[in-house]
């Protein structure tokens, strides 16, 4: 295991950023956003700059209404698990909502990106709070975020029993025996919880890192006592450092600052692109800190992190103008070491657990 | 010339071999049924030798016998989607076909997974929909929701309308991403869908995909299965083991197709073959009972009698004779897949007598009726058979069941496809980028939209 020395440094993408007019500005190439080829330039800059997250978000909300702003998605699963080949070093975090997703699919299907990405998988958890959310699946009405962080919760706890219910020597291909598996070495979860149960074990043996890392955003309370229950890395949607480091306080693990971006060279350029941004699409306020300037000033902000916080994770208002001045012009300046290891969990110092099954049939 | 290019196309699809009670795990050349590198290895060989997909099973819980995870057949698969999407960066034109159990899965959800696989594909994506009545495998989701075996093709039919309506809520020309009038999107229309399995209402969440719709699988024997692929689907997945039964079933299904007002031609019939090649017939004979007893060990033989005799067969010895008691007649023994026979005690007494005759032993009566449709031969003699059932119209092709992970493809595509080559019936190079192209299918939009009649 090698340890990442250095300042944490995550990115999420989404399509030509988060900002709903992103993609009428020059380089966006807007017709090409749903291909695979668009993930890929994308992912390259990443992987070679050695970033240790590339997020892609998810949700079932169609977005905006306004026929000016990007919308559509393409699944966050789909995206990571197409860059897994393409990529090396970078730790590929696909959101994953609890509200209306199997968690026995979405267990699997992280555990999956782990074995394709070789043990470089993350799983975001996120809820999904609308009634359009709620309307596409007709099983359930929308909730308050106590309740969906609540079962988003129980989700974390039974994909971590998953995970485990293969036990890593659970294959044994004994030919006196004729077994393939060993099944004492395969384990039934047997969960039952507040919004569902679960049998198990899962379909997927234990992937190479036993246990993808989980990251959950913190907005708001709900959401800050799953994060200190359940997280290995906690992403901070504040949008004061007060806040943050408020919320920071209670945090074990990982903690990173959301930092919203749009660089330019020259700071009053940023400024113009930031305020044709709004105009084109007004109302998308910041949902987190926002720094719009220079690649210079990035360098001071992430160097000086509020008390507690590790890392950022920079959301790029506008792709790829500004991912490329953070590859080129920011990361080179953080006096990052090279990481040396080889899995996600050896970028943020974490162990491989071992299967909580195999423990206990120890003790 | 002009002959070979009339002459019907043999398309052929790569099954992979991963948890089956074909797949040799005992073989020393048997690799991981895991790592990605199997998937690569299995996909660049079906890509290599232009095969029209790669095909993945799916499974969603353990298969249980006597109330325990069976533990002689290989276990344990990746998400099928999840080694799709990786499988699409690392191929060009391979189709990437996957189950998907629509039972378990919300229609909203699982159109707009098939749709970003299209995407992120370039056009290659296909789903195999089956439907599970299975209480035992809805113990793993959260409404543990299973169906009445008669609601099965209901809810199929319904999630299929659902996510058709989803492939198709935004125009064709919706995304229009035009930076100059500042128009992204337009012509998104919202799904309303109130029936029997589905309230749903919403847009859909992906401008449409390369192929409009993917490619449709559909796998299922019965006159509701038939009627079903007959009506949704592009292609059928079969089990017919002689060629004469292969005739009947593919006019069978392309007659069903018309009275659906579609073209017989339209529905590709793919049943999956299992194959063995040796230098000469005795080889190849040989190396395919080598495999057989690879696959049915002495356990596998006893599992298999304990399903037909629906009790447990500790201690029994499979080098003998058949059990000489009775089979119990209901019995719930297997878990996770269909009971072998309706009526156990005939099957045992047809057993009997058919290892009488031959002087089987127990192990050998499972070896000879747990064998599936093989081409064993030469690489010409599985050649000409292959193409033989193809100008017949027994089928369109096959879908090739290797019994090694994941060198198993790697001798049919070095032998076998360039002699299908010569004889003017498989491709030599890909025509298209899509499956659609490679399975000669319209783009869904170009004909009328299909309904169900039954």
């Amino acid at each position: 295991m090698s340890t990442q020395i250095g300042v944490t440094i995550g990115v999420e993408l989404d399509a030509a950023g988060r900002h709903p007019a992103a993609w009428r500005l020059p380089g966006a190439r807007p017709a090409e956003l749903f291909t695979a080829a668009h993930w890929r330039r994308l992912a390259e800059t990443v992987d070679a700059a050695d970033l240790d997250l590339l997020v892609v978000p998810d949700s079932f909300r169609l977005g905006s209404s306004d026929d000016r702003d990007q919308r559509g998605r393409l699944d966050a699963v789909a995206v990571t698990a197409n860059l897994a080949p393409l990529t090396r070093r970078t730790g590929l975090v696909p959101v994953v909502t609890t509200t209306h997703t199997e968690p026995f699919h979405t267990q699997k299907a992280v555990a999956t990106l782990d074995f394709t990405s070789r043990g470089r998988a993350g799983w975001q958890v996120e809820v999904s709070t609308t009634p359009a959310e709620a309307d596409l699946f007709g099983r359930k009405a929308a909730a308050a975020p106590e309740v969906l962080w609540r079962e988003a919760a129980e989700t974390v706890e039974v994909v971590r029993r998953l995970w485990d219910s293969w036990e890593d020597d659970a294959v044994v291909k004994d030919l006196a025996t004729g077994r393939f598996v060993d099944r004492d070495k395969l384990h039934y979860v047997d969960f039952a919880g507040e919004n569902f149960s679960v049998k198990g074990p899962s379909i997927t043996p234990r992937s190479p890192q036993g246990q993808p890392l989980v990251i959950v955003p913190v907005r708001d309370e709900p959401s800050l006592a799953v994060a200190a229950a359940h997280a290995d890395v906690a992403r901070l949607e504040a949008h004061d450092v007060p806040t943050a480091t408020r919320w920071a306080a209670g945090l074990e693990g990982t903690v990173l600052l959301d930092v919203e971006v749009l660089l330019r060279r020259d700071a009053s350029e940023a400024q113009d692109v930031a305020a044709h941004l709004d105009e084109l699409s007004p109302g998308h306020g910041p949902r987190a800190l926002r720094h719009v300037g220079t690649p210079a000033s990035l360098v001071e902000l992430l160097r000086d992190l509020p008390q507690g916080v590790g890392g950022a994770v920079l959301v790029p208002l506008d792709l790829p103008a500004t991912l490329d001045l953070v590859a080129s012009d920011v990361v080179p300046h953080l006096g990052r070491e090279p990481f040396t290891g080889r899995t996600l969990r050896d970028r943020f110092g974490l162990p491989r657990p071992a299967s909580r099954y195999a423990v206990e049939a120890t003790r | 010339m002009t002959q070979r290019a009339s002459k019907r196309q043999v398309h052929l699809g790569a099954h992979f071999p991963g948890v089956n009670n074909t797949t040799v795990w005992r073989d020393p050349r048997a690799g991981s049924q895991v790592d990605f590198s199997s998937f690569e290895h299995l996909a660049r060989t079906a890509e290599r030798g232009l095969m029209d997909f790669f095909f993945l099973a799916e499974g969603l819980r353990l298969r249980e016998q006597r109330g325990r995870i069976h533990d002689l057949d290989v276990v344990g698969r990746p998400d099928t989607l999840t080694v799709l999407n990786s499988l699409a960066s690392v191929t060009t034109h391979l189709g990437l076909a996957g189950t998907i159990n629509a039972t378990f899965n919300e229609a909203a959800e699982v159109a707009r997974q098939f749709a970003s696989l299209d995407h992120l594909s370039g056009g290659r994506a296909a789903w195999n929909v089956v439907t599970s009545s299975d209480a035992f495998t809805g113990e793993n989701f959260r409404r543990g929701g299973y169906l009445a075996h008669a609601d099965r093709y209901v809810r199929a039919r319904e999630v299929l309308d659902v996510a058709r309506e989803f492939w198709d809520s935004w125009a064709p020309d919706a995304l229009v991403a035009d930076p100059a009038t500042g128009v992204f999107a337009r012509g998104i229309t919202e799904v309303e869908h109130h029936g029997a399995q589905f309230d749903v209402r919403g847009p859909g969440l992906l401008p449409r995909s390369p192929q409009g719709h993917p490619v449709l699988f559909q796998a299922g024997d019965s006159d509701a299965g038939r009627e079903f692929g007959a009506t949704y689907a592009d292609a059928i997945f079969t089990m017919h083991g002689t060629l004469e039964a292969g005739v009947r079933f593919t006019a069978d299904m392309r007659a069903r197709a018309v009275r659906n007002g579609r073209s017989g031609d339209e529905l590709k019939i793919l049943p999956g073959a299992t194959f063995v090649l040796g230098d000469t017939l005795e080889e190849a004979k040989e190396n395919a009972r080598e495999i057989r007893f690879l696959q049915v060990g002495p356990e596998q033989a006893v599992a298999f009698l304990e399903q037909v005799w629906g009790r447990d067969l500790t201690g029994f010895d499979p080098s003998g004779p058949l059990p000489a008691f009775e089979p119990e007649v209901t019995s719930d023994i297997a878990q996770g897949r269909t009971r072998m026979t309706k009526d156990p005690r005939e099957t045992a007494r047809t057993w009997r007598e058919l290892a009488a005759a031959n002087g089987w032993t127990a192990r050998e009566l499972v070896v000879e009726v747990t064998g599936r449709q093989q081409f064993v031969g030469t690489p010409e003699q599985v050649a000409a058979e292959i193409d033989e059932y193809v100008q017949a119209d027994a089928c369109d092709g096959f879908i090739l069941v290797p019994h090694l992970t994941p060198a198993g493809l790697d001798e049919f595509v070095e032998k076998v496809v360039p002699l299908l080559q010569e004889r003017g019936s498989y491709r030599t190079e890909y025509a298209g980028q899509t499956l659609r192209d490679h399975l000669g299918l319209q783009h869904p939009h170009a004909v009328p939209s299909v309904r169900a009649t039954a």
